[in-house]
This record gives structure tokens, C-alpha cells and sequence, in this order.
């Protein structure tokens, strides 16, 4: 089991070196950071003096050796366009993306479910044909389109919920901020919520129809039914429950690319978390926030991997042996 | 029955403080497309960060929204009878900074100073200067290493901060990238301006309050008590924010909303021109070109293509489509608020599909050539809608034009390299100095290592660099602009540059509002007044 583990670690540790090496190649297309730093009329000499002490003219090798070392002692440098630390920028910004991919999470398994539940429970019911009709929609219609639809909707016609913010957040402890405890807070997350969400819930909903359409043709369900159960307890004590099993992995392994791809639904509603920030950087060549963003994420998709397999060798006996056997 | 009447007087006195209050409290949401990168006031020359700076820091000077300089934290100033070199500033008396420090002279020379180190970004305004000195507590002169007749269009840009709270909070110098340390002034503001820092959140928003002991308050409105500034990327939703309330005036309008937002009752739109022009830049130098496909020549290098080329621009159809009616067409590369501008030498050519194409066949080019054009996607407003036209346009003489369209952080690398990497690019170009000097010696004067940075035409000319040259000694103004008038006539009819028109600005707002679009595009909210009050 000790050796799995290592391998494993070893492994995620190779994934994230070759993202980093990845993402410092990429750098090397987007533009001249100098240019962004130094107003129109520097001179040459300056130019290069700068491009020299933020060690752009080492070798490439060079560079990105530098940028793990510091990487992994957290340190990020300071990013070109605020002039503050990245660590510090990435943190401040944390919190909105959290609370953001936490909240769109809970939506889509909050109204996903029981969505799925009654959809293949009455199949011909005519609600039932709408649910599949907005989950198609969901499906296929871009987050950008979603949010713009939303807010026009709900902010400029009915005036209802804010269109871009966090509203009023408080602040706990040192860094984390919360907009769940004010008025202003809870209503700003409505939208970016449900636009995050959306994809994932008509996933989610999907899955639960297809296994629990799957479930209620097995021979335990038919017993339970001839024991006389309630139709009730069949369907939520027996059948719901052994489709969730499915549904928890997805779900979990969804909550990492929520986080990743949020960067669209912060841009249309302008949700100060860290996909504005890196898309910002980008535009701006940052290279110090978009290489930490780059290695923050993959660091999330590994480690969320990581525990998932780590979890299915620990649930799953069998695997369990083969490891064993190894 | 006696105290029942003072309750209800008092009740009412309470309503009608409460009333006042009220109506006292004005605040206005601003939001625009960027934040500004920093309120260090010496830390970065750029738009958005002066556009929220100079409601926090002010200048000795002003330029209002037409661009006309005047008078801010100096009063009056001259140059030295007996000294060409010298210029005197007298300072206004009785300003205060936010702290509550008395403004003196001292300020201006540590400002001065801070802003010309090596890690300001505003150094490029004060190359011509040796020294400011204070001479007494309400006069100040700069001595410049030669005269300098204009130096006082630069100091509307450096902005006075306070020595005492800088050096206290060890902030004495500008923001430095290479510094690992995060400097004070990033985070703090110490002014002499309008508004007071309350909070900044960089990229999400910046709260301010009025300064009620603002020194200038007689001569300016100032009727906002609170200003917030919140950065709204996304154009949709910036325009939805507008829309639905939740801001009262909007700078980046696209300008596809426009005559959308102008049906709306409750809703104001103004446009201006701004202090930019959009132009075509072409290497009229190199011997052979590597993007066409004529062999052995360059066919910019002839007067005539680039005469065809300026008459194949259909410049009203770009100003109808492209931009909807909200640009200037224009014959030249000035927009009008600089000094050495004409209606003569702004007036455009027609356009004339058979003179073009009669011009290309003079110069050996009968069938036309084909050639590859650069151009930014996320710079200026429609940038590539201009590129596309421009190319169907070009097309119809002949000339085959490869469209290559960038992000401006690669677009602006192919100019900026020395030899430049572009042989036929698109440009926009602002005068903040407000004077001819400023574009000539970035964009005619030949390429040396500190002029010419932006000329990547490789046009060179010796008459040409030695009146350039002139323009930064003379100290004659009728004199000065005799040179201006004969630089532009010449640089004209060379037609190195292709003009294309001045780009416009709209700002929306609450139709309480009436806020002009600054030429410079930084709104100065000091001015604002609401309507009906």
C-alpha cells in the first residue's frame, strides 16, 4: 500500500513538473513582458537593463529551473502589472472562487437530483419533458450566453439581482472574505452560481435518470416491491441510494474543473476571483500570475486525482489485492 | 400640550435634518473596463491609472476635458526674463494634503525628484530638466539643461505628493518592478485632490470620499460625497450595470450600444473626439520587402504606391461601417487639439479607385503586388474591423493585402523591435503633450537610440531631424510653429503614414448626469454636477 502511494506521489509530482514546463514554453509566445513595464519612450539601454534583471536573457532551462525552485517555496515573485506579490493577489482572490465553485456545486446537486430522481420516476409526466428540455439547453448552450441571458433578465429588466460583484463581503480572520453573511453577499451569488452550475447540473440530473432507470429494472428492486415495501422506500431508501454512488465520484471530480473553468462566469460577472485575475494576466503578459495560476490548478486536478484513486483503493477490495499483488 | 409640541417641533427638525441628509448624499458608481494598476502616483503612465489617480493627487497644472491647460496647484508660472533655462512656478497658498499637512515647495521638489527616478514612469516628461529648486515656501524653479519653451505642458502629468508622509511611510520611491518589497503608496494615497482614499481592493473596487476641506471647493462643483470606481471587463455587463442602475456612469461604451443605450429614456450618452488618430505605418526604407511578392524592390519606397495606397481608403465608408458614425476621418496624424494642427493639412483625399490605380502603373505596378498587413485585435476601438476593410479596400487597386491580426502585446513587439518586424502595420498614436514636437520625434525622426522608437518605417531624413531637432531649443514660438507648419507640409505630402480617422469617445451615465468625454480620456468627476437639485 506504502509503495502505491509513493508511486502515485511520484507520479502527480512528474504531472505537475511538465505543466509548469508546459506553461513556461507557452510564455515564451505571448509577448514581451518589458513592453508592458516601461512607458513608450525608455531608452534601449534601460530596456535591456530591465530585461536583464527580471532575468529574461538567461536560457530558458535556466529560467524555469529558478521558477521551481521558488515555486516550491511558495514563492511566486511579483507580479508586472500590480506590483505586489502573487501569493498575496492569489489569495486575496481565493475566497470569491471558492465560495463561487462551493455554492455552483451545491446547486447542481440540490436541484440536479431531485431533478434526475423525477424524471425517471415519471418518464411521461409533462414536467418531466421540460426538465429534459432545460437540461439539453444547459447542455449545449455556451457559460458566456448563459450569464449575458441571465442578466439581462434578471438585472435589467426585472431589476431583481445584481449583474457583476461580490455585493458586501465580511471579512474572516486574516485573509478569507464572505459574502454569505450579508444580504448584498447571498443575492450577487445567485447568478454566477446558477451560470457555473448549469452545465453540472444537467450532468448530474442525466446521470441520475440514466442509473436510476438502470436500477429500477434490477432484481433487488424487484424483491423489495414483492416484499411489499412502500413505493416510497423503494425508490429513495433502496434505489436513490445505490445511484448516488456514482454520482458522488463525478460530482467530486467536477468540483476541480468548476474551480478551473469559473474564469468565463467571473468574467461576464465580473466575480473578483482568480480566473479574472489570470485572464486579466494574460491579456496583460503577466507571466508571474499566469505560471502560479497554471501550477495552482493542475496542483488541484493532481491532488483531487490523487485522493479519488487513493479512495478507490481503499473502497474497492479488489483493487486493494491486485495492489497487494504488485 | 406644551411638551408635545417641542417633540413634534423636534420630530420635525429630525425629518427635515433627516431629509437634508439625504439629498446631501450623492454618490456616484463609476465603472470602466479597466482598473488602474496602481495609486502610486509615479508608478505607472497609463489611462485607467490616471484616470483614478488625479481625483487623489493634483498636478501643478490641468488640462480640462477640451484639453486647455490651466492652472492647478501652481497659480502662475513664466520663464525667467534673464534666463532662458529657468522656469518659475508660483504655488497656490493655504492647500492642504488629506493628512492635514500645509502643501509647501518642498513637496513639489521631492515630487519632482521622485517622479524623474529611474523606476518612475513618468521620467520621459523631465529629460530636459537639471534641477528644481525651492526658493521659498511658495515658489519653485526648475532649470532646465536647455531652454525649454514647453516645459509646462509636462506638468500636468506629475502629480505632488506629500515628502513628510512619503518619507515617514518610506515611500520616496516610485514603484519599482525589481523590488521584491510592495511599496506604501501602492496601497496608500496622500493627496491634495478632491477625493479622499476610503478602501482599495485592486480589480474589484476603489472607494472614495470628498474632501471637504478640499482648497479649490469655490471654483469647483464637487457635488459627489462618495466615488467608487468598480473595473467591469465585459462589455455586456458593464452596459447591463448601466442599464439596470447599479452604476451611474460608464466610460468604455462599445460603440455597437450606442444607438441602443441613446433609446433609452433614462439613460445619457456623450461623445467627443479623443486625443488619439489611427494610421497605417509602412518601410518606405528597406531595399527588397520580405512579405510581398515583388522581387528586388520595395514598391513602398515610391511616393507614388503610397499616394495610391492613401487614395484607395474609402475613409467616410470606414467612418459609417466600421465605427458607426462615431470617428473623424482624417488626412493626417494629429488629432486637432495639438498645437500645429490645420483644417488644411486634416483634410483627407478623395477617394479615387482610377487615379490609384493609374498611380501604381506610373510606379511599375500595373497588376498591383501583394503584400502582408499587421494589425492589433484588442488595442483600439474595431482595430481589425478598420484592418479588414482597409484590406477589401486596397484589394480593389490591385493590392493584395495579407491580413495578420494579433493581441496588441505580440501587434506592438513587431513595431517596437529595432529593425521593426513589420513592413505595413496599423498604429494609434495620442499627443500628451499637446504639441506637433511629440509625434515628430516618435514617428518621422530617424531611428537613434532615443528617438524615432516608434518609426519603424525607417524613414530618414537629415532636413527632417535637424528641425526636430530645432523644436526642442527655440525658444521664438512664432518662430517654433513656422518649423511645425513647414515639418507637416513636407511629411504630408511624402505620405509615409496612411491616416485613417481621429477615434471617438462615448461616455453613458444616468441621465441626471451630463459628463463630457475627456479628450484625454480621463473624466474629471471634481466637475460633475447633478441635475434638478
Amino acid at each position: 500500500m506504502l509503495a502505491f502511494i509513493l508511486r502515485r506521489l511520484f507520479q502527480s509530482l512528474l504531472v505537475m513538473l511538465a505543466v509548469a514546463l508546459i506553461a513556461f514554453t507557452m510564455f515564451r509566445f505571448v509577448g514581451d513582458p518589458v513592453n508592458q513595464l516601461v512607458s513608450l519612450d525608455t531608452p534601449a539601454a534601460q530596456v535591456a537593463e530591465i530585461r536583464r534583471s527580471l532575468g529574461l536573457d538567461d536560457p530558458v532551462v535556466v529560467q524555469f529551473l529558478r521558477y521551481i525552485y521558488n515555486a516550491a517555496r511558495l514563492e511566486f515573485g511579483v507580479s508586472y502589472q500590480f506590483r505586489l506579490p502573487v501569493i498575496s493577489l492569489l489569495g486575496e482572490r481565493a475566497p470569491a472562487t471558492l465560495e463561487l465553485a462551493f455554492m455552483s456545486a451545491l446547486f447542481s446537486l440540490a436541484v440536479g437530483i431531485p431533478m434526475g430522481v423525477y424524471t425517471a420516476l415519471r418518464r411521461d409526466s409533462w414536467l418531466a419533458k421540460i426538465f429534459q428540455a432545460v437540461s439539453l439547453v444547459g447542455i449545449s448552450l455556451p457559460t458566456f450566453l448563459i450569464g449575458i441571458l441571465l442578466i439581462y433578465l434578471f438585472s435589467v429588466t426585472l431589476g431583481w439581482l445584481p449583474s457583476f460583484g461580490r455585493g458586501d463581503v465580511v471579512k474572516i480572520g486574516s485573509w478569507w472574505t464572505t459574502g454569505l453573511l450579508t444580504g448584498s453577499g447571498w443575492k450577487a451569488l445567485i447568478l454566477p452560481s446558477i451560470t457555473l452550475g448549469l452545465f453540472q447540473m444537467t450532468l448530474i440530473m442525466r446521470l441520475v435518470r440514466a442509473e436510476m432507470l438502470e436500477v429500477l429494472r434490477t432484481d433487488y428492486i424487484k424483491f423489495a416491491r414483492a416484499r411489499g415495501l412502500k413505493t416510497r422506500a423503494v425508490h429513495f431508501g433502496h434505489a436513490l441510494k445505490n445511484t448516488l454512488v456514482p454520482v458522488i465520484t463525478i460530482a467530486g471530480l467536477q468540483l476541480g474543473s468548476i474551480i478551473a473553468f469559473a474564469i468565463i462566469t467571473e468574467t461576464v460577472f465580473q466575480w473578483p476571483g482568480m480566473g479574472l485575475l489570470f485572464l486579466k494576466a494574460v491579456q496583460q503578459i503577466d507571466i508571474p500570475i499566469m505560471a502560479a495560476y497554471l501550477m495552482l490548478i493542475s496542483f488541484l486536478f493532481v491532488s483531487i486525482n490523487l485522493i479519488v484513486d487513493l479512495l478507490y483503493a481503499a473502497v474497492d477490495p479488489r483493487l486493494r489485492a491486485t495492489i497487494g499483488a504488485h | 400640550m406644551k411638551p408635545r409640541f417641542l417633540a413634534l417641533a423636534a420630530a420635525l427638525i429630525g425629518v427635515s435634518a433627516l431629509a437634508l441628509g439625504v439629498a446631501e448624499a450623492r454618490p456616484l458608481k463609476w465603472a470602466a473596463a479597466g482598473d488602474a494598476l496602481t495609486i502610486d502616483p509615479h508608478g505607472q503612465n497609463e489611462g485607467p491609472t490616471t484616470s483614478l489617480n488625479q481625483h487623489m493627487y493634483e498636478s501643478l497644472t490641468e488640462r480640462d476635458h477640451a484639453g486647455k491647460l490651466g492652472p492647478l496647484l501652481a497659480t502662475s508660472w513664466r520663464v525667467l526674463p534673464d534666463d532662458p533655462t529657468t522656469w518659475e512656478f508660483k504655488l497656490q497658498d493655504g492647500v492642504k494634503f488629506h493628512d492635514g499637512a500645509p502643501f509647501t515647495a518642498d513637496d513639489v521638489v521631492f515630487s519632482y525628484e521622485r517622479a524623474m527616478q529611474p523606476t518612475s514612469d513618468f521620467k520621459g516628461y523631465l529629460t530636459s530638466i537639471e534641477k528644481v529648486s525651492k526658493v521659498d515656501d511658495l515658489t519653485v524653479r526648475i532649470k532646465t539643461k536647455g531652454p525649454n519653451p514647453l516645459l509646462v505642458n509636462n506638468t500636468s502629468s506629475i502629480r505632488i505628493m506629500s515628502k513628510a508622509w512619503a518619507e515617514k511611510n518610506n515611500a520616496v520611491k516610485a514603484q519599482d518592478f525589481k523590488n521584491k518589497e510592495e511599496n506604501f503608496a501602492v496601497r496608500n494615497a496622500n493627496g491634495t485632490g478632491p477625493f479622499v482614499l476610503v478602501s482599495r481592493e485592486a480589480d474589484v473596487k476603489t472607494v472614495m470620499k470628498r474632501n471637504d476641506a478640499y482648497w479649490n471647493k469655490a471654483k469647483v462643483p464637487l457635488e459627489i460625497t462618495e466615488l467608487t470606481l468598480v473595473p467591469i471587463k465585459q462589455d455586456a455587463t458593464r452596459i447591463a450595470a448601466l442599464l439596470s442602475g447599479e452604476v451611474d456612469f460608464v466610460q468604455d461604451v462599445p460603440v455597437q450600444d450606442i444607438a441602443r443605450l441613446k433609446n433609452q429614456p433614462k439613460v445619457r450618452v456623450t461623445s467627443g473626439p479623443e486625443n488619439r488618430t489611427i494610421f497605417f505605418g509602412m518601410d518606405v526604407a528597406s531595399a527588397d520587402l520580405k512579405g510581398d511578392d515583388v522581387q528586388g524592390k520595395n514598391p513602398f519606397a515610391d511616393k507614388r504606391v503610397r499616394q495610391a495606397l492613401n487614395m484607395a481608403i474609402n475613409r467616410p465608408a470606414i467612418q459609417r461601417v466600421v465605427m458607426r458614425g462615431e470617428s473623424v476621418p482624417t488626412g493626417i496624424i494629429m488629432p486637432p487639439f495639438v498645437n500645429g494642427w490645420t483644417k488644411e493639412l486634416d483634410a483627407a483625399p478623395a477617394t479615387d479607385v482610377a487615379k490609384a490605380k493609374s498611380l501604381l502603373a506610373e510606379a511599375g505596378y500595373p497588376n498591383g503586388f501583394s503584400t502582408t498587413l499587421h494589425c492589433s485585435n484588442d488595442r483600439y476601438v474595431n482595430d481589425e474591423g478598420i484592418c479588414q476593410a482597409a484590406v477589401g479596400m486596397f484589394g480593389q487597386i490591385g493590392v493584395k493585402v495579407n491580413l495578420v491580426s494579433q493581441s496588441k502585446s505580440i501587434h506592438f513587439n513587431l513595431i517596437q523591435k529595432n529593425p521593426a518586424e513589420t513592413e505595413f502595420y496599423l498604429v494609434g498614436w495620442g499627443v500628451p503633450t499637446y504639441d506637433s514636437d511629440y509625434i515628430f520625434s516618435y514617428m518621422y525622426h530617424t531611428r537613434t537610440g532615443s528617438q524615432g522608437s516608434w518609426n519603424a518605417t525607417g524613414y530618414s531624413d537629415k532636413d527632417v531631424d535637424g528641425m526636430i531637432q530645432s523644436l526642442s531649443r527655440e525658444v521664438d514660438l512664432t518662430k517654433r510653429n513656422a518649423t511645425i507648419a513647414s515639418l507637416w507640409t513636407k511629411l504630408k505630402d511624402e505620405t509615409i503614414y496612411l491616416p485613417i480617422h481621429h477615434q471617438s469617445l462615448s461616455y453613458g451615465m444616468n441621465s441626471t448626469l451630463d459628463i463630457p468625454v475627456d479628450v484625454a480620456n480621463n473624466p474629471k468627476l471634481k466637475m460633475v454636477s447633478f441635475k434638478g437639485s
